[in-house]
């Protein structure tokens, strides 16, 4: 499939701010699952600072704007070509040991109400259907709903609610896999939205969870399903905020709002190319 | 060097002339009163408190201006970040950060500034004269400045802690002569006066200029002369010229150093030509209060200046 | 209870031992009363200079001093060069280690350290896996702790790979010495140790990042003058000839880190940090610290700026790690430990903790993420209360502790109020890990000043001593 992204981050102080600072996990992956054709990160009055890829394979790309400034555009445009490898991260280059996985965050804390979804599962040795399941329980548990949580809604937090969006969604299935044994991590990228109605978003998270002799296999609870070529894989973190695509700090004692627009589409293989060609 | 360094050197210097100051007004409060009352008229001590520009930090904690209440508020309490004890360990504590810009006897001056503040402390009131805790703060001062002096590196630090005492000096002359004139005086009638004169020859006292003044000027006490002598005689070391002579100089000598200007050199110059051109009636004919406010006004902006100059850590 | 026989460095007998020959001699010509004099004049020195421990929030004196005891402590050349030899061993380990672990991690897959161990430590960052630090140095500053029990038997105590601090205290002892018994130096040939900081300057510098094309600027992060070593910091910057910086005097623009001046931003190649990992970049760590500089992290990745000690330096200090430094030695250099781990028992091991909890009357407890002598259980030295209130402590969470034998710590004479007496003593020597592997001759001699006590740690009764290492 060739997907066209088109990824615009608004930031908006009512006081200008000065020495503003981020670090990017904005550029896709390399595996199997992905090509890039092109890609393209800006940022308004921008400075381009250190980048190196980073023991988890992913890209990570310092920024810095000078200021003073009212607002600052993050625009992420390109076109990448995926292929399914139903939820295997095949191919992809990392130093990581997955045992690194295997830590506790704020965001993945076990609860009684989370341990409760493990019923079951310990001692089971068929641990892709364990992850599986554990999936399917996160997803009938949590009910999708945007705006139901918050950037730091923890896992047991969400699953108290039973709404939440995909973050909650990932780091609930996280914690619950981290419970059993199993290194879990977070994932941030991409969705193509299907014409079918069902409900996701664009800007989206799953889960990846280690599975001996498979390695990283994700799972995306909010959608019931594990990622295929419709999913554009960034980067990876322990929970929400570690993955984040975007971090970042400002100088000043504006505050600061937030405007995201994604769109991902499906191009034409011939048009694609033709896209490349003009560049 | 580091703008942190510089800015702490700068306030180690404007704190110690503070408490000075301070301790200096306390002294022409303790002179005043000893002057029976202009029928009338406000407490004298209250004028004081108007004139160490914190009267409503102290309303709030203590109420009425008694004497006593006064000298603790102005020279020991911590409450208010102007008193004589609230600049030495404000002082002390920006030494101990610069540690390594200071000599050890810069050091040791400071310190043991803040090690006797601390016996005084825990010394009973009854024993401690208002006159022991004025002369002890010139004292500490005087010391700390006659480290800088004859111990330190002639580098920029050395202007930095400069420009601070200079600055810090030019402010207060200013607003002592204002409140002199403005507050204390109760009103126009008694210009020249026995009261107005008595006031005068107070203000010279508590800035250690009565006897120099008389050198150099001679028979009655004017405001006239006493304007001349504080804000354009550049042989009194507090007039308000010294101080922007002084500055002029160490912000050239910055300059100098670092192979760039800015604007505060600019402003300092611009000042200092004012006051070299003025003439005592052109300060009159202005109003002297009118003159002070607004020197204080450009003094605060020099000041701001040499915090975007060099201080604040954004200079580019 | 038997008996336990000290190893007393100075005497074996009624013989004194070479190294102390010519201090017999200055102890029995000095009269109580000159050694008091002299005593004062010390503190008064210390205080002068301004070494005090200021913790503050502790209340009592914000200015204590860390009592200086005059008499030093000796070690022969020939003493000297074995220990050298197997700290430099040890710190090469260390940082072969290090890069392992956040490499390829041959170690784990070899099966000499398990993987939770490493992997699963708290003071593991996974956000630095796969980077190479210049040189392949993580630890800079390895400070080692060593005890000794006889006069040839050292054993590590633990090792410190982050920030060992105390290196202000060897440097000022032996300054204080100096100038108060100068003919003591004339009688002994003492080897100097005021080349460390220079030293110290030449292994930062040598590590400068890849895109550092000039003479390397440093400087000193410090968390700022409220925390309790500033007066080291200071001290540091100050014989080194670089900035003491905190986190708001520096900023991250482009791929570079600058320095705050008044002549506006200069590039900071290397920054010798004495503050923790989780407070160098709120982006990359705790988003809620004012202390750190954000983007520093993107930095240092992307070789723009070296951070000494590396972070992550932490995995290969924690005290379970410890156990398996000897192992590392092996195999990583092929040798064998010319310095001897203390026998250690992991609690969080079913047999171990077995035998701990039977034995805690003769052995030591300590926390594995503990210091400054606080947490630990001294088991001869404890009432049964204390023993049995340890007991449910470590019964409620046996992973987090370790037990050691209790070791009979040497003594050097020490001065106390009505003459010389036997204390015990522990080393900690700075070994400098750069280009090339240097350690000055001497280190910091902590002693414990209470009769019979064997904590030596300064929060805890614990003096100084200068160290002599003398001259072939």
């Amino acid at each position: 499939m060739l997907l066209t992204v088109d990824h615009v981050t608004r930031y908006f102080y009512d006081q200008p701010v000065r020495a503003v600072v981020q670090s990017h996990r904005l550029t896709p992956s390399l595996f199997d699952g992905q090509r890039t054709v092109n890609w393209k990160v800006h940022v308004s009055d921008g400075q381009l600072g250190g980048g190196f890829r980073d023991g988890a394979g992913d890209w990570v790309q310092g920024w810095t704007v000078l200021g003073p400034v009212s607002e600052i555009t993050v625009h992420v445009t390109g076109v990448i070509e995926t292929v399914d490898c139903a939820g295997l991260l095949r191919g992809h280059r990392e130093v990581v040991p997955p045992e690194c996985y295997l830590q506790c965050t704020a965001a993945t804390e076990m609860d009684g109400a989370l341990a409760a979804l493990t019923e079951g599962m310990a001692g089971r040795t068929d641990l892709l259907s364990v992850a599986h399941d554990l999936s399917a329980r996160v997803s009938d548990a949590i009910a999708y709903k945007p705006g139901a949580t918050k950037a730091h809604t923890t896992a047991a937090e969400a699953l108290a609610l039973g709404e939440g969006v995909c973050q909650d969604h990932a780091q609930a299935l996280i914690a619950l896999a981290r419970h059993l044994g199993l290194p879990s991590r977070y994932v941030s990228g991409y969705l193509l939205a299907d014409g079918d109605g069902v409900a996701h978003e664009a800007a989206h998270a799953w889960a990846e969870v280690s599975l001996p002799g498979l390695g990283w296999v994700g799972f995306d609870p909010a959608n019931r399903c594990c990622p295929d070529a419709r999913y554009i894989r960034l980067g990876s973190g322990l929970d929400a905020a570690d993955a984040a695509p975007i971090k970042g700090t400002a100088r000043g004692p504006g505050q600061e709002s937030l405007n995201v627009s994604v769109s991902v589409s499906e191009t034409e293989v011939g048009t694609g190319q033709s896209q490349v060609q003009q560049q | 060097m580091l703008s942190r360094t510089a800015d702490n050197l700068f306030w180690i210097a404007r704190y110690i002339e503070r408490a000075e100051t301070k301790a200096r007004l306390l002294e022409v409060g303790s002179r005043i009163a000893l002057l029976p009352s202009a029928a009338g008229y406000r407490n004298e001590w209250d004028s004081l408190l108007q004139a160490s520009g914190s009267a409503i930090g102290f309303g709030k904690k203590y109420g009425e201006a008694v004497q006593r209440n006064i000298e603790s508020w102005l020279f020991f309490d911590r409450d208010n970040p102007s008193s004589v004890a609230s600049c030495i360990t404000s002082a002390r504590e920006s030494g101990r950060i610069v540690r390594t810009a200071l000599t050890a006897q810069v050091w040791d001056a400071l310190n043991s500034a803040f090690q006797e503040l601390r016996q005084l402390e825990r010394t009973p009131r009854s024993e401690l004269e208002l006159s022991r805790l004025t002369e002890w703060t010139m004292r500490h001062a005087a010391l700390v400045r006659g480290t800088i002096d004859a111990t330190l590196l002639r580098n920029d630090g050395w202007d930095f802690l400069n420009l601070g005492f200079s600055l810090e000096r030019a402010d207060n002359t200013a607003r002592l002569m204002d409140v002199k004139y403005y507050v204390l005086l109760p009103r126009v009638e008694y210009v020249g006066s026995g009261l107005d004169n008595y006031q005068w020859t107070t203000l010279l006292r508590a800035m250690s200029a009565h006897r120099a003044f008389h050198w150099a000027y001679g028979g009655e006490v004017t405001a006239a002369k006493i304007a001349h002598f504080l804000i354009l005689n550049p042989q009194c070391p507090r007039s308000l010229i010294t101080c922007v002579e002084s500055m002029t100089g160490h912000l050239e000598r910055l300059a100098r150093g670092y192979h760039r200007s800015t604007e505060a050199q600019t402003k300092a110059r611009a000042l200092q030509a004012e006051l070299a051109e003025l003439r005592v009636e052109d300060i009159f004919d202005e109003g002297l209060h009118e003159f002070l406010s607004r020197f204080i006004r450009e003094v605060a902006t020099l000041g701001g200046l040499i915090r975007d100059g060099y201080l604040n850590g954004d200079v580019r | 209870m038997a008996v336990i026989k000290y190893f007393n460095e100075m005497y074996q007998g009624d013989a004194v031992r070479t190294p102390y020959a010519q201090l017999q001699d200055w102890m029995q010509s000095m009269p109580a009363e000159l050694r008091q004099m002299k005593q004062a004049e010390a503190e008064n020195l210390f205080r002068r200079i301004g070494i005090t421990f200021a913790v503050y929030g502790e209340g009592g004196d914000p200015d204590r001093l860390i009592p200086f005891d005059m008499f030093p402590r000796v070690f022969s050349a020939v003493e000297w060069a074995k220990l050298e030899r197997g700290i430099k061993q040890r710190a090469r380990a260390l940082n072969a280690f290090l890069v392992d672990v956040y490499g390829r991690g041959e170690i784990v897959r070899a099966g000499k350290i398990p993987a939770r161990l490493v992997y699963q430590n708290e003071a593991y960052e996974k956000s630095v896996a796969g980077f190479v630090p210049p040189k392949g140095v993580y630890s800079h500053i390895v400070g080692i702790d060593l005890v000794r029990t006889g006069p040839d038997e050292f054993f590590v105590l633990e090792d410190n790979c982050r920030t060992p601090s105390g290196v202000s205290y060897m440097l000022e002892n032996r300054e204080i010495m100096m100038r108060m018994f100068p003919d003591l130096f004339r009688e002994n040939r003492i080897e100097p140790v005021d080349s460390y900081p220079a030293k110290l300057r030449r292994t930062l510098a040598s590590v400068a990042p890849a895109k550092c094309d000039r003479d390397p600027t440093v400087v000193i992060l410090t968390p700022g003058h409220f925390n309790s070593a500033y007066y080291e910091h200071s001290f540091l910057a100050d014989l080194m000839g670089v900035e003491l910086v905190e986190g708001q005097d520096l900023f991250v623009e482009g791929e570079f880190v600058f320095m705050r001046t008044t002549e506006g931003p200069r590039r900071v190649d290397v920054i010798y940090r004495r503050i923790d990992d989780a407070y160098i970049d709120p982006l990359c760590f705790r988003p809620d610290s004012m202390l750190g500089i954000p983007g520093l992290m993107d930095v240092y990745r992307s070789g723009g700026v070296s951070i000494c000690s590396a972070p992550g330096a932490g995995v290969a200090d924690d005290k379970a790690v410890y156990t398996y430094v000897p192992e590392m030695i092996r195999f990583y250099l092929g040798e064998e430990p010319l310095l001897k781990n203390v026998p250690t028992w992991q609690c969080g091991k079913a047999d171990d903790l077995k035998y701990v909890l039977s034995n805690l009357k003769e052995l030591v407890v300590k926390e594995v993420h503990g210091s400054g002598g606080y947490g630990m259980l001294v088991g001869p030295k404890s009432t049964a209360e204390q023993v049995e209130a340890f007991r449910l402590q470590i019964e409620a969470d046996p992973g987090n502790y370790i037990a050691q034998p209790t070791l009979a710590l040497s003594t050097t004479p020490t001065f106390v109020a009505d003459g010389v007496a036997p204390r015990h003593v522990d080393l900690r020597p700075y070994c400098l890990v750069g280009e090339r592997i240097e350690l000055v001759p001497g280190g910091l001699t902590r002693v414990a000043l209470k009769d019979g006590s064997l904590v030596v740690n300064s929060s805890q009764g614990g003096g100084v001593k200068d160290t002599w290492v003398l001259a072939e």
